[in-house]
């Protein structure tokens, strides 16, 4: 639905994305990850028709976003949260969706209908009388997601979506995007949250400028190599310590009461770790595993880059 | 371009002017103070010495009439401002742009808001003028004075003077954030207006005819240029990436 090759913008004296190569297919879920001024926006913006690029090549759903007849084209099946919600401060929350219906060509009776469900889903029904300048900006940002969603767009492109959002709308919200993917709908995604991120994203892009790393959540992390594990001892000894470290272990870190090891294959030697703890005279209380999570690999991946 | 689209942008705009009663009072007031104030000054003026004598009062009637040329390029300062500053603060353009409309589309609609509103209420007052001054004026003139051709190119000013504001406050619209300083910046063009309607109470300039479509001609040829740069401005690239 999405593809992209070599892409690049540069303003005045800045390079803000520098030849991107990725493909985000129907149905799927793209997340696109980089720290501050990293160029994600300035991507969306590119894929979006609303700036244009420097070089390369972009189309979305088979149109160049470089052609204005395609851009056209591409505008009527995209909806865009974008990162300011630039919502008409002084209309209600129905004129401001009432208006974005009709720039879609949407029949009255057709802007009612997905007004009203979009609203009902957000938890916004009851407030959509009330003029836009009075709402929190949580609030807000459901109306944009609502103001994105009704023309029932082929491809959704939500920048930060969730960044006001309370726990309960951001898991709304999350819902919504999976429920969207279930309906065959392609979603890109701009986040800072990692969570949110390997929680809902099929694939994930991590750029700084340039592409740094494209692939499953599951991949990145496994990328980072070996998990380690946790030993919660009753009380702590040198002793324990050093038998641990012994056995050859690379890694071996003290937390207070616990010893963190890197194992490579924790099924073979946890066995191994418990019976050494125990006959130097550890009581252990808890094992637990901790594999790398996306932070970890996104902070190696952005550390590395720099 | 296509029309549907252009009619729900201006339309979106008629929405939120008829939320700002200030924009509707300031218009309302002005054009009751040249439509119907002006005349009064035709009746009352110089009452006690027998009134304006009849051979002075076209000159009067005409200078006043400039007061629409002036008006009608102040009332659409405050609606354009509104409508294209308002759209800047409160980052709207950007998913607006996002929507399968084009640059020159949503130009246009803007335009149309703020031509339209100014222009009904600039033109309602002139016939209201002219309806009263031939009232007060007929029996000492022995004739009535409008409609003549003087006022025809008056009209036309006030439709050329209209397109210069809006054009002129686009222009401004690019670097200011601020509705207030975008119009006190945009009043500025009342300036030349103005001095010609001094010059015309001074009796430096007459209003003639003939003078007034040599300054309908200059400001046509204005507002080709200033349109043409407003164009250039109004271009999806610029307002998202330069515009201050
Ligand atoms: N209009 C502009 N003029 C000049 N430089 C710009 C402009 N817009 C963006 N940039 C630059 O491009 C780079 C990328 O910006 P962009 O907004 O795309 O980053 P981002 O990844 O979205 O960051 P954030 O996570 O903070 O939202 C930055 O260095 C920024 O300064
Ligand atoms: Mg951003």
């Amino acid at each position: 639905m999405i593809d992209v090759n070599q892409l690049t913008k540069r303003f005045e004296g800045v390079t803000a994305v520098d030849g991107l190569t990725f493909r985000v297919d129907k149905g799927e879920v793209f997340g696109f990850l980089g720290p501050n001024g990293a160029g994600k926006t300035t991507t969306m913006r590119m894929l979006c028709c609303l700036i244009s690029k420097t070089s390369g090549e972009a189309k979305v759903g088979g149109y160049d976003t470089g052609n204005d007849n395609d851009s056209l084209k591409i505008r009527k099946m995209i909806g865009l949260v974008p990162d300011n919600v630039g919502l008409y401060e002084e209309l209600t929350a129905y004129e401001n969706l009432d208006f974005y219906g009709k720039l879609y060509e949407r029949t009255e009776a057709q802007r009612k209908e997905a007004i009203e469900r979009y609203l009902r889903i957000m938890g916004l029904q009851g407030k959509q009388d009330q003029p836009v300048g009075g709402f929190s900006k949580g609030m807000k940002q459901k109306v944009a997601l609502a103001r994105a969603l009704l023309h029932n767009p082929q491809i959704l492109f939500f920048d930060e979506p969730t960044v006001n959002l309370d726990p309960e709308s951001a898991k709304v919200v999350r819902d919504l995007i999976l429920e969207l993917k279930g309906q065959g709908k392609t979603i890109f995604l701009n986040t800072h949250d990692l969570d949110e991120a390997q929680r809902i994203c099929d694939r994930i892009a991590i750029i700084n400028t340039r592409l740094l790393a494209i692939n499953s959540p599951a991949e990145l992390k496994r990328s980072l190599g070996g998990k380690q594990v946790i030993f919660q001892l009753a009380s702590i000894s040198d002793a324990i310590v050093n038998t641990v470290k012994d056995m050859k272990r690379k890694n071996v870190k003290v937390e207070s009461n616990r010893i963190i090891v890197d194992v490579a294959d924790p099924q073979k030697e946890n066995p191994d770790i418990v019976r050494e703890i125990v006959a130097a005279g550890g009581d252990i209380q808890f094992i637990t595993e901790s594999s790398p999570d996306l932070e970890d690999a996104y902070l190696k991946i952005v550390g590395e880059s720099k | 371009m296509r029309l549907r689209k252009v009619w729900i942008i201006a339309a979106k705009d008629f929405k939120i002017f008829r939320k700002k009663k200030g924009i509707i009072y300031s218009i309302v007031g002005f054009e009751l103070f040249v439509s119907i104030g002006l005349p009064l000054i035709l009746k009352y003026g110089g009452s006690k010495t027998g009134g304006i004598p009849a051979a002075a009062l076209p000159a009067v009637i005409d200078s006043f009439s400039f007061w629409f040329v002036i008006g009608a390029a102040l009332l659409p300062m405050s609606l354009a401002s509104y409508s294209l500053i308002g759209e800047k603060v409160q980052k709207s353009l950007e998913p607006l742009l996002a929507t399968p409309i084009t640059d020159e589309e949503i130009l246009a609609g803007k335009s149309i808001a703020a031509a339209a509103p100014a222009l009904i209420a600039t033109y309602l007052g002139a016939a209201i003028f002219m309806i009263i001054v031939d009232r007060i004026t007929h029996t000492k003139l022995d004739y009535l004075y409008y409609p003549n051709r003087s006022m025809a190119v008056i009209l036309l000013l006030m439709l050329l003077a209209t397109f210069f504001s809006i054009g002129f406050n686009i222009l401004i619209s690019s670097r200011s954030n601020d509705v207030r300083s975008a119009q006190q910046i945009g009043a500025l063009i009342a300036v030349p207006l103005g001095a010609v309607y001094i010059l015309s109470q001074m009796k430096v300039i007459s209003l003639t005819v003939t003078n007034l479509l040599i300054m309908a001609a200059i400001l046509a040829v204005v507002d080709v240029v200033v349109f043409y740069f407003a164009k250039s401005t109004f271009q999806r690239e610029e307002i998202l990436t330069r515009w201050k």
